[in-house]
């Protein structure tokens, strides 16, 4: 703030006779949500400016610069005209939250009235204000601040009955910030335990017990005594331990000595960790049998912030998907934008830098939108949560210029304490950067480290420690943060000039942990680091050095450049505008070394940092739920069934989503989210292509069904790594052939969002049978992947999915999601699901076996069931090659994955927006289905994976049967008759118009009946 | 060798894409950073047409491409002018200019759109759509004939898709949709599957005046557009192209938005009279 005076205001506000969208929308959501009758709403936004300008510069910057002329008034000081409205709402941001619109404001300033550059802080700050046309109390205008309007862990509200002067700009004051001091670890184990709660360090005793056995280490004592400095940590060191320590930095669970044991066998097992075991034990076979057939397309995995694979001699790609679940349960709009941005950023930071991203991923994990249970305190309904976060994907992707190209959404009142967000991003790398292997990571002593992007406040303080914590009321508010992709975009924009122009020896990302993480995890390549904290830019003074080095604040990276780069890296920040600044050099100290000002804040042993930390031990068990199939009336309609199953929240069209989704933008998405004539047909992997100068793509897709791990995990996890899989395989995959030469890229990234897993007596007495359920899903993963030869190439874990409150707990189910993308060598040969033309014929391919157990129509039916859909890789092996080939040579129309919902979903699908039908007789599939209870039930509905719908010209008929006709049947013909008409043996089973079956499918699961 | 300037820079995000067009339809883009053209290290004039691709330019948070355009209006160059001077001379010069999505509205915010009263005041304005929502949708056009610029010659109808939150186009005043139906400078708008103008959604997926989806200026060198040409470069773009590929035997491989590259290219070339 340049001056002390209260600042000047200029409200720009909607003419009268304007339509107000955003005012419309207010009105209708406060009466359908909270049932408030607010009358006409009016909105307007207020910018308040810092800067001392004239009355007549004031009123030239609303009326030219910020207002629309044709769209807009404009009033200085005061107030917008009430126009009769009689209470008022005022949404400010609270002071350090990201204000882009105030930004751009005062860009727009500086343009208008040509002033002098500032010094880069904040003048202009932007507040939206409410009119209300009714006479509101100020509890009900509270509630609409808080339950619609904002957030009050960003926001800042004023209300009240319209005053003559409406003002507010936020302001950060901080005391100055305690002194840098030693802390006392030769204390009691209760004051270690609570000197970590109190610092949410989220160390455990076995960790503070190693800290302070390091500082008794009398080689460390003698070297800090050198230093003349007691043999005890700073406050910095500390902190730099919790953070490097942390679980969302060291994955300490996953890397535990687990010891297994299985109540059914009564056998028990140790896993040496879960990583190494099955993950890492996953890739490491794949990669020797590519290595030894001469394939050298798996490039770089679990090394770097994302993994990478080799398309052709140029291109490398880069993929990575993390989640964002615990910010996106405090803000969701925040939480998601943050969780997007900062996932772009490790493909960014990953090898040398210079990369591209190409795509955004979403996956979703909420609470049924129509959740009715009393909402504990500090929890936020479903519904906001899904609204904010999927505004935070529209603006996170939109903004970007990433198109979102594939995403799925689940509901479950498990997840309505903690939503789970997943945010994926795929990222083109040039083979070579500045003459050199793009995908190394390189620092050397003498090596600058800069920072570049935006300046640091206490944005995000504790953000590593505190997603490894359960959320409850007093959650620390600094870990919420609101993302700017306009800022990252230009960040994105400056790297990778200074990238491929050869002046950045590599580049990390500054995300949990800030440039404690970053520069802690370079600091090994060269051997050591210094930086200097004075010379980081700070967004407010205020900060302690620890709090420096710790923040997250956005939109940050960290290079490594030869100085001899420095004049040149600096022209390109310039011209982008963005701030860089040298903050230290790497060095061969074996040391990370702090200081402030020049005084040492942190000098740590960089072998001790990165190797010291204890490994866990923990326990898991597991036992098979005793469950037994339901007892169904005999009198189903199946018509009616399907509607149903075509309706429920986890089947019904996304495209209320989707559609607000940008996902074409770079002009290369081939097979998009919903395809066909009218845009209606859902599509199972979305496909891209590469460039424009020739047609390699890839294709990319998710497997997530966390309802099947309910009868049991490993079956789980099974079918969502086969889901994805197949989903690539539906429009033309080609499963990777490690044994042989010349085959295809693929890259998978597993994501395990667990609740509490850790046992312990009392606080969490059943977090054995949680871990044992994890040890499951890992195994299913390393067993389907290894079967398909899909190496698994980066992944993140999250291990405390759970909400706690006033004693009671809302957690996660055990959920994983598969990330799994693949080369595909032509794009002309993809295929979309929907029907082409009358008179094709008709295939099921794959078993459908008596597997309704967890499906959506048990769901629906209210049962659980036993007989849970199980993969059979050495069926779904044969099948995925046969099919591929069929699909390469052109004799496949149109192929569809059977998934939630089961076969009469994926058939009433392929015909949406087509004005085709299909006339089909199921007698095959139920031949397969031999002796089934509810045979014709079971054909419908059963989700046994590895299946697919597939339909095929008539000139490709006998070609295709003599390929796959022992993977699958032909059970009838696309029609003209716009009609699902399904028989068994003859017998009528459905005959349902299918825009009746769209029009169900089209239930807005925000509206409709719900889950 | 036609060359055409691709602008750059604070969230402008159809770049590389535009880029693609202008090379495809045998022209040589040039990728130039704002700052460059501001610092005067660039210069308008040394190119046949400027573009401004799609984005989100500044975050579009003061409204649609309203920073960018207050940039080009307000900010001296190190020649004493602004950017709208001298964009304003490149087209009395004969330049061409295009600008798609967000390009279109920053057209449109500094005034170089329809400028019916030639002033370059801002006579319109691209208001956030009638359903208050960013949408990413196929739309069909249908342009004007003859055409009224070299970008439209010989098209009739163009499948396109729409991305955008703010494409309702709103004139100042009666006077001005007047003048710019009068001059038929609304000559791409959007259609209906028989290929007639329409203004019901989501056919007109923002409820512009006029059904209007594409703009020009008086002289026909001005061209501005809400949907993106530059996005479906390739029959493989289209959501529909699963069964066209299949009814046309596998024929055809462009997608429909080249044309209006090549239109320019071809005109500028002399391959064809305007």
């Amino acid at each position: 703030m340049a001056t002390d005076t209260a600042p000047a205001c200029i409200h720009v506000a909607l003419r009268d006779g304007v339509r107000d969208l955003r005012g419309e929308q207010v009105a209708c959501d406060a009466a359908r949500f909270l049932g408030i009758d607010t009358g006409r709403v009016r909105t307007s936004r207020l910018y308040a400016v810092g800067r001392n300008l004239s009355r007549s510069d004031l009123e030239r910057l609303g009326r030219e610069g910020l207002a629309d002329r044709i769209l807009h008034e404009v009033t200085v000081g005061g107030r917008p005209e009430s126009r009769g409205a009689r209470t008022y709402v005022l949404v400010g941001r609270l002071p350090g939250v990201t204000d882009d619109e105030g930004m751009s404001a005062q860009a727009t300033m500086a343009d208008l009235l040509a002033l002098p550059p500032g010094d880069g802080a904040q003048e202009v700050f932007s507040s939206e204000v409410y009119l209300f046309e009714r006479d509101l109390p100020p509890e009900t205008l509270a509630r609409l601040a808080e339950e619609l309007l904002g957030n009050p862990l960003i926001h800042h509200f004023e209300y009240g009955p319209v005053p003559d002067r409406i003002a507010y700009a936020p302001r950060v004051r901080l005391p100055p910030p305690a002194p840098p001091r030693f802390v006392d670890l030769e204390v009691s184990d209760a004051e270690l335990e609570r000197l970590s709660k109190e610092r949410v360090l989220s160390l455990d005793l076995k960790e503070m017990h190693a800290i302070r056995d390091h500082f008794r280490n009398p080689e460390v004592r003698a070297r800090l005594a050198a230093l003349d400095r007691p043999g005890l940590p700073t406050d910095a060191e500390l902190e730099i331990f919790a953070q490097t320590w942390s679980e969302h930095c060291k994955h300490k669970e996953f890397n535990a000595l687990i010891e297994y044991h299985d109540e059914d066998t009564g056998q028990t097992t140790v896993v040496d960790s879960l990583f190494r075991t099955y993950i890492r034990g996953t890739t490491d076979p794949i990669a020797a049998r590519l290595s030894a057939s001469g394939q050298d397309w798996l490039v770089k995995v679990f090394t770097d912030n994302a993994g990478v694979v080799r398309v052709d001699s140029e291109r490398l790609f880069v993929l990575k998907v993390e989640t964002h679940n615990t910010p996106s349960a405090l803000d969701p709009y925040g939480g998601a934008i943050t969780g997007i941005l900062g996932n772009n950023r490790d493909p960014l930071g990953t090898g040398r830098g210079g990369a591209r991203c190409l795509f955004n991923t979403n996956v979703l994990c909420f609470g049924p939108p129509n959740y009715a249970r009393p909402l504990l305190p500090g929890q936020l309904h479903p519904r906001r949560v899904l609204e904010g976060v999927r505004r935070g994907i529209e603006d996170g992707g939109n903004k970007s210029g990433i198109p979102t190209v594939h995403g799925a959404i689940v509901f479950d009142d498990r997840y309505a304490g903690k939503p789970l967000v997943y945010c994926g991003t795929g990222a083109l790398l040039p083979s070579r950067v500045g003459g050199r292997n793009a995908w190394e990571k390189e620092a050397r002593p003498g090596d600058a480290i800069l920072m570049a992007g935006g300046r640091v406040g206490k944005d995000g303080i504790h953000g590593a420690t505190f997603s490894s914590v359960e959320i409850d009321r007093n959650s620390p508010r600094s870990a919420v943060q609101v993302g700017s992709p306009i800022t990252q975009k230009r960040l994105a924009d400056f790297l990778e000039a200074a990238c491929l122009a050869g002046f950045v020896r590599c580049t990390t990302d500054n995300g949990a942990g800030g440039l404690s993480s970053s520069v802690g995890e370079l600091a090994p390549l060269a051997g050591g680091a210094e930086v200097h904290l004075d010379r980081v830019p700070l967004k407010y003074e205020g900060l302690a050095p620890w709090e420096i080095f710790v923040s997250e604040s956005q939109e940050r990276m960290t290079l490594v450049v030869d100085p001899v780069h420095l004049p040149a890296i600096l022209e390109v920040a310039r011209l982008h505008e963005v701030e860089v600044s040298d903050v230290g050099r790497f060095t061969d100290s074996g040391l990370l070394e702090v200081f402030h000002s020049g005084a040492r804040v942190a000098s740590l042993d960089l072998d001790f940092l990165h190797h010291g930390v204890p490994s866990k031990r923990m326990r898991a068990t597991w036992r098979a739920p005793a469950l037994t199939e339901p007892v169904l009336p005999p009198d189903l309609d199946w018509g009616h069934l399907l509607r149903r199953v075509l309706a429920s929240p986890d089947v019904a069209s996304r495209e209320w989503v989707i559609r607000q989704y940008d996902h074409e933008v770079k002009g290369r998405t081939v097979v998009k989210p919903l395809m066909g004539p009218d845009g209606t047909a859902p599509q199972d992997a979305a496909v891209m292509r590469l460039g424009f100068d020739d047609w390699r793509g890839l294709a990319v897709s998710c497997g997530i069904v966390p309802r099947y791990g309910d009868i049991d995990p490993y079956a789980m996890s099974a079918a969502a790594f086969d889901e994805a899989v197949r989903q690539i395989v539906a429009v033309g995959g080609r499963l990777p052939d490690p044994d042989a030469s010349g085959g295809t890229w693929w890259s998978a990234c597993d994501n395990f969002c667990v609740p509490d897993s850790a046992w312990h007596p009392t606080e969490n007495p059943d977090g054995d049978r949680k871990l044992g359920a994890l040890v499951r899903m890992c195994r299913a993963l390393k067993d389907v992947a290894t079967a398909y030869g899909v190496p698994l190439t980066s992944g993140k874990d999250s291990m405390k999915n759970d909400f706690k409150e006033g004693g009671v707990r809302i957690s996660v189910p055990p959920t994983v999601l598969y990330t799994v993308v693949s080369g595909i060598e032509d794009i002309r040969r993809t295929v979309t699901s929907e029907v082409k033309a009358e008179g094709d014929f008709v295939w099921v391919l794959g078993r459908t076996r008596d597997e309704l157990g967890a499906s959506i129509l048990y769901r629906l039916l209210g049962e659980l069931g036993a007989n849970v859909p199980r993969v059979r890789t050495d069926e779904a092996v044969g099948l995925y090659r046969a099919l591929a080939s069929a699909t390469t040579r052109g004799w496949v129309a149109s192929c569809h994955d059977c998934s939630d919902g089961g076969l009469a979903v994926a058939l009433a699908e392929a015909t949406f927006g087509t004005g085709l039908g299909l006339d089909l007789d199921l007698g095959p599939v139920l031949d397969a289905l031999g002796d089934a209870p509810h045979p014709v039930l079971s054909a419908l509905f059963s989700e046994s994976p590895s299946r697919f719908v597939a339909t095929v010209a008539p000139e490709h008929q006998a070609s295709f049967e003599a390929s796959l006709g022992e993977h699958g049947r032909c059970v009838g013909r696309v029609t003209a008759d716009p009609r699902l008409v399904v028989r068994a043996r003859g017998a009528p089973v459905l005959d349902l118009d299918t825009l009746d079956l769209l029009s169900a499918w089209r239930t807005d699961p925000r509206g409709g009946e719900g889950a | 060798m036609i060359r055409a300037l691709v602008l750059t820079g604070f969230g402008i995000n159809c770049e590389e894409e535009l880029a693609a067009a202008w090379r495809l339809a045998g022209a040589e883009p040039h990728l130039v950073h704002l700052n460059r053209l501001l610092a005067g290290q660039e210069r308008i004039r040394d190119h046949h047409v400027v573009s401004l691709p799609g984005g989100f330019s500044f975050g579009d948070d003061l409204g649609a491409g309203r920073v960018l355009a207050n940039r080009i209006r307000y900010r001296t160059l190190p020649s004493g002018g602004t950017l709208l001077d001298e964009l304003s001379r490149f087209v009395q010069e004969g330049g061409y200019v295009l600008g798609i999505c967000n390009g279109f509205q920053v057209l449109v915010q500094t005034g170089l759109l329809p400028n019916v009263g030639g002033g370059l005041e801002p006579e319109a304005t691209l208001a956030p759509n009638a359903s208050g929502r960013f949408e990413d949708r196929w739309i069909r056009c249908v342009a004007t004939t003859p055409s009224p610029t070299p970008f439209l010659a010989g098209v009739s109808t163009l499948d396109l898709p729409v991305r955008h939150g703010e494409g309702r186009l709103v004139f100042r005043d009666d006077e001005v949709q007047t003048r710019v139906v009068e001059r038929g400078l609304a000559c791409l708008r959007y259609a209906d599957s028989e290929g007639l103008e329409t203004h019901v959604y989501p056919a007109n997926p923002n409820g512009s005046a006029l059904a209007c989806a594409g703009m020009v200026d008086v002289s026909g060198h001005v061209f501005g557009l809400m949907p993106h040409p530059e996005a479906y470069l390739s029959a493989w773009n289209h959501p529909d192209w699963g069964r066209r590929i299949r009814l046309s035997g596998h024929a055809m491989e462009d997608g429909e938005g080249l044309a209006l590259f090549r239109n320019l290219v071809r005109h500028l070339t002399g391959e064809v009279k305007p």
